[in-house]
């Protein structure tokens, strides 16, 4: 019966054995609910669980405890070539002693289509990721780009309900990697289906996905679309990991709802903020404030959370300028956005300038120190 | 390495080396052409040892012997040895350790030990000695061979293919026929083609495993060599390198038209 | 608790399912074959030969079963003795002259343009190929009294009597050299051809010239092509026969002979089996001595 998510895991660990002899949970206790024709990111560093519930889902992996479901079917041990899934590789595993035809047309030959019929989904395969012509190509003879979109294509033709996606754009140079996240992006939205998709990119994660979870060391420790991982981080790993941030040591002084006062030692002050963290009076907590929250200014401010610093350096990027204060002792980054041009950037904020921070409440995180 | 010119001394080296290696094939073949029925001194040309050599009835039957031999145990070889290379590379379990080394015993010890422990065997086992046994040992030495270069181009083998194919559909025996086998044919023929060269041309233990009336060419070789030395082997060698040099030519062109 | 086999073509987890998905029992499936023959015809003889060293020889020339060291005490004859060394030797003086007369011939075709290089090893491989009594008898008739050497040096004044080189431990010498410098120049040339271009440049960049850095980075880098030739020639080279056979006569033994000899003409298994484990010790401690330095590389493979 179709279920109401896509792919679901329910309460997954998935065990191995190290070689030298210890266990190891590279899946821990996770459970998520993938909705149908969303863009699922899976985000982490390398060794946190991501690519290994990737291939549960697939089936490459069976769970040693927990269900992994799709579309509301426990999968149980059924074999990859039994799922109703298809998986893009990090390697491609394009099969290089066949073309690009039939490497398309692999799948559907498993499935026992006609010739006619076979002729048919591969153009259309082809022609969606832009490869029409290329049929009688041999892998060797293309390029990354290219043979990345017949990984793409091959996985497509057989129309599954999810599409897995394990760190597909990792080998492709930069400026190709983003033409391939818009067009991939294009694709899922296109086509409506599902996409499951792991990298360690943040970036990636956040340019195409509806919704990522963060993952590391087998747990998921945040789960929610790219605006709220961003912006409300539940964890110093998940706001670290994620952009940049400035992260304080603090004491929770008084609570109130989502409002807290906490009192940062090595300033010796107050400051207000925001928690959505477990945290109670007395509690030590990190304070963290992304930097392009910061207000810099040359005055001092009539508003909460306003401090004195001075500028140590500052470094132009171009669309930013990144200032690095000193502040009563801790260093703070800003990032100013330079919205005037400003031909001799270094005269804004130079070394050893006078300057004031303002850290808004509403962006001050509180967090659970971990 | 660079392709910076090389020093003088060096390219004469190679020059007076390569003679040195091919200068004594030539000679032999040189001398096949000699009328002089002992072949110690030049004394005039003819062809007719090659059809002495043609006639001869006993190199006949040792070329068909060699060849049937050869193919017998290339086939049997090539299929278990590719299956023990796939086992190594990917596979761990009990006894690997033990496997591999069995593997490799073959390879490295002395071949007079190996056919003088195979002739041990087949008469304690009472096993009359003939083509059956030559083949037998044949097998037993080509295993390891076509394991060990299977195994060498498994190295770089993405284990995600097989997985894609799965992923596509394909059972695990489909996948071994229609992904796994055909990637590592090129490995798989190397081995093969090692194997059948080595059988070829195995001297020691073939005479060790031979009975009486089985004969290869190598050891027929050798019996005109050691007793009956005329143009007539010079003859056969002169056949028998052009063989190996043609087929060789072909190999690499055929490589180089692939590549 | 969780409806595990409810999904269609779910794997039934009983015994039979198990073995399927199981790595070990498919590895242990794959590896059986090659296994059970080696095991059959490899390990089992040796076991046997082993067995046998300690046996005796009957009236008849048959096997007795009775415990006899005395096969191996016979081996210290200095007789025997004196063969076994001269074996060593001759396999250790073969290694050392192949490398070096292989090395610079490896190093030559090393440093050839691309195109040039994979000719050149095309004509080193067809002698490889090609069947070794051929190789054997080409020397002979170059060798022997009378033979075109001696007619060549005679014709050109050199000497005036037949050198008489065939039938000496020098003819045998000259033959196992002949037979074994592909063996050397394979591994030797796959060594030195990974040196990268880099490596030389920054010695040179570092003030090394050109003799010093093939002392300090080149020599050293094609170590591990020196060891897999050393496998290559040693071991075979000590246990070789018919090579003295055919170009030493009965005038030059190695250890191969005498063992051919027990077991085919004077009959005597036990002592030839004795022989043969001497010989199967010396290969052993080489092989283990040179795979813990090297670890088994794949220079082996040509």
């Amino acid at each position: 019966m179709p279920g109401e998510y896509a792919v679901e895991l329910r309460d997954v660990v998935k065990r191995f054995i190290t070689p030298e002899g210890r266990d190891l949970d590279a899946v821990n206790h996770v459970t998520m609910q993938i909705r149908n024709g969303e863009f699922f990111s899976m985000l982490g560093p390398s060794g946190c669980g991501k690519t290994t519930s990737l291939r549960l889902i697939a089936g490459f992996e069976w769970p040693t405890s927990g269900d992994v479901c799709i579309d509301g079917v426990p999968q149980g041990h059924r074999p990859p070539f039994l799922r109703p899934v298809n998986t893009v590789f990090q390697s491609y595993a394009l099969f290089q002693h066949m073309t690009v035809y039939q490497n398309v047309a692999f799948g559907l030959e498993m499935e026992g289509a006609s010739k006619d019929e076979i002729r048919k989904r591969v153009g259309r395969s082809l022609e969606m990721v832009q490869l029409t012509g290329m049929d009688r190509r041999h892998p060797k003879q293309l390029s990354g780009g290219q043979q990345q979109r017949v990984a793409v294509a091959r996985a497509l033709v057989k129309t599954p309900s999810v599409l897995l996606l394990d760190e597909p754009l990792g080998a492709l140079d930069l400026k190709l990697r983003k033409e391939m996240q818009l067009e991939l992006k294009a694709l899922q939205q296109q086509l409506g289906i599902t996409f499951v998709y792991v990298t360690h990119d943040q970036e990636e994660a956040l340019t195409m996905s509806d919704r990522i979870a963060v993952m590391n060391q087998g747990k998921v420790l945040q789960m929610g679309p790219a605006v709220e991982i961003y912006e409300r981080p539940t964890s110093r790993f998940v706001a670290a990991f994620i952009g940049e941030a400035n992260f304080l040591d603090g004491r929770v002084k008084s609570l109130k709802g989502e409002n807290a006062v906490v009192t940062i030692p090595a300033w010796g002050t107050d400051l207000a903020g925001l928690t959505t963290a477990d945290v109670r009076e007395g509690d030590d907590v990190a304070v963290s404030i992304r930097p392009e929250k910061v207000r810099l200014t040359d005055a001092p401010e009539a508003a909460e959370n306003c401090l004195e610093g001075i500028v140590s350096t500052s470094t132009y990027i171009g669309s930013d300028t990144h200032v690095y204060l000193d502040v009563r002792g801790q260093r703070v980054k800003v990032w100013e956005q330079n919205r005037t041009s400003r031909l001799d950037p270094r005269s804004v904020y130079r070394a050893g300038a006078k300057a004031w921070i303002t850290l808004p409440p509403e962006n001050t995180l509180i967090l659970a120190k971990e | 390495m660079s392709e910076k010119k090389l020093p003088i001394w060096l390219r004469l080296y190679g020059v007076a080396a390569y003679a040195y290696i091919y200068v004594p094939i030539l000679i032999l073949m040189v001398f096949s052409f000699n009328t002089m029925k002992l072949n110690i001194r030049w004394e005039g040309f003819t062809t007719r040892w090659y059809g002495v050599l043609f006639n001869d009835q006993q190199v006949i039957l040792a070329t068909r012997n060699t060849l049937m031999i050869a193919v017998v145990s290339t086939i049997v070889a090539t299929i278990v040895g590719t299956m023990a290379a796939l086992a190594l590379h990917r596979y761990r379990f009990p006894g690997y350790n033990a496997s591999e080394t069995m593997m490799y015993i073959p390879i490295v010890i002395p071949e007079v030990i190996m056919g003088i422990s195979m002739l041990v065997l087949f008469v304690m086992l009472n096993f009359k000695l003939g083509l059956l046994t030559i083949t037998l040992a044949h097998i037993a030495f080509n295993i390891p061979f076509v394991a060990l270069v299977v195994r060498a181009r498994l190295h770089g083998y993405d284990n995600a293919i097989d997985e894609a194919a799965m992923d596509l559909g394909a059972n695990e025996l489909t996948t071994f026929w229609r992904v796994t086998l055909p990637t590592i044919m090129p490995g798989v023929l190397s081995g093969a083609m090692l194997a059948f060269t080595l059988s070829l041309d195995d001297y020691v233990i073939t005479y060790f495993t031979a009975g009486p009336g089985s004969t290869t060419l190598p050891l027929r070789v050798f019996s005109m060599v050691r007793f009956m030395v005329t143009p007539e082997v010079n003859a056969l060698s002169t056949i028998w390198v052009l063989a190996v040099f043609f087929v060789m030519l072909a190999g690499r062109l055929a490589q180089n038209r692939r590549a | 608790m969780s409806a595990q086999d409810t999904a269609p073509g779910a794997r039934r987890i009983g015994l039979l399912g198990r073995l399927r998905e199981s790595r070990v029992f498919q590895g242990l499936a794959l590896i059986s074959p090659a296994n059970g023959y080696l095991f059959f015809f490899v390990v089992l003889p040796l076991v046997m030969v082993v067995i046998l060293s300690f046996l005796s020889r009957g009236a008849y020339g048959n096997v007795e079963y009775r415990f006899n060291p005395s096969n191996y005490t016979r081996l210290l004859d200095p007789v025997y003795a004196r063969i076994l060394v001269y074996s060593l030797g001759v396999g250790f003086g073969t290694t050392v002259i192949t490398i070096l007369i292989g090395y610079p011939l490896a190093y030559y075709i090393a440093r050839s343009p691309a195109r040039q290089r994979s000719t050149l090893l095309f004509l080193i491989l067809v002698p490889f190929w090609t069947n070794f009594v051929i190789r054997i008898y080409a020397w002979i008739m170059i060798l022997r009294g009378g033979g075109l050497l001696d007619s060549f040096l005679q014709w050109v004044g050199i000497t005036h009597q037949p050198l008489g080189l065939l039938y000496t431990p020098t003819a045998v010498m000259i033959g196992m050299v002949y037979e074994f410098l592909p063996f050397m120049v394979l591994p030797l040339y796959t060594s030195l051809e990974k040196i990268e271009e880099a490596l030389l440049e920054a010695a040179a960049d570092l003030g090394a010239p050109p003799w010093r850095a093939f002392l300090r980075v080149t020599l050293p880098l094609s170590v591990p092509g020196m060891i897999a030739g050393t496998i290559l020639v040693f071991i075979p080279a000590m246990g070789m026969f018919v090579l003295p056979d055919l170009m030493g006569g009965a005038k030059v033994l190695l250890i191969g002979n005498v063992i051919r000899n027990q077991f085919l003409t004077a009959r005597d298994w036990p002592f030839g089996a004795a022989a043969s484990m001497i010989l199967m010790i010396m290969t052993l401690l080489l092989t283990l001595y040179y795979t813990r330095r090297a670890g088994f590389s794949e220079d082996l493979l040509v």
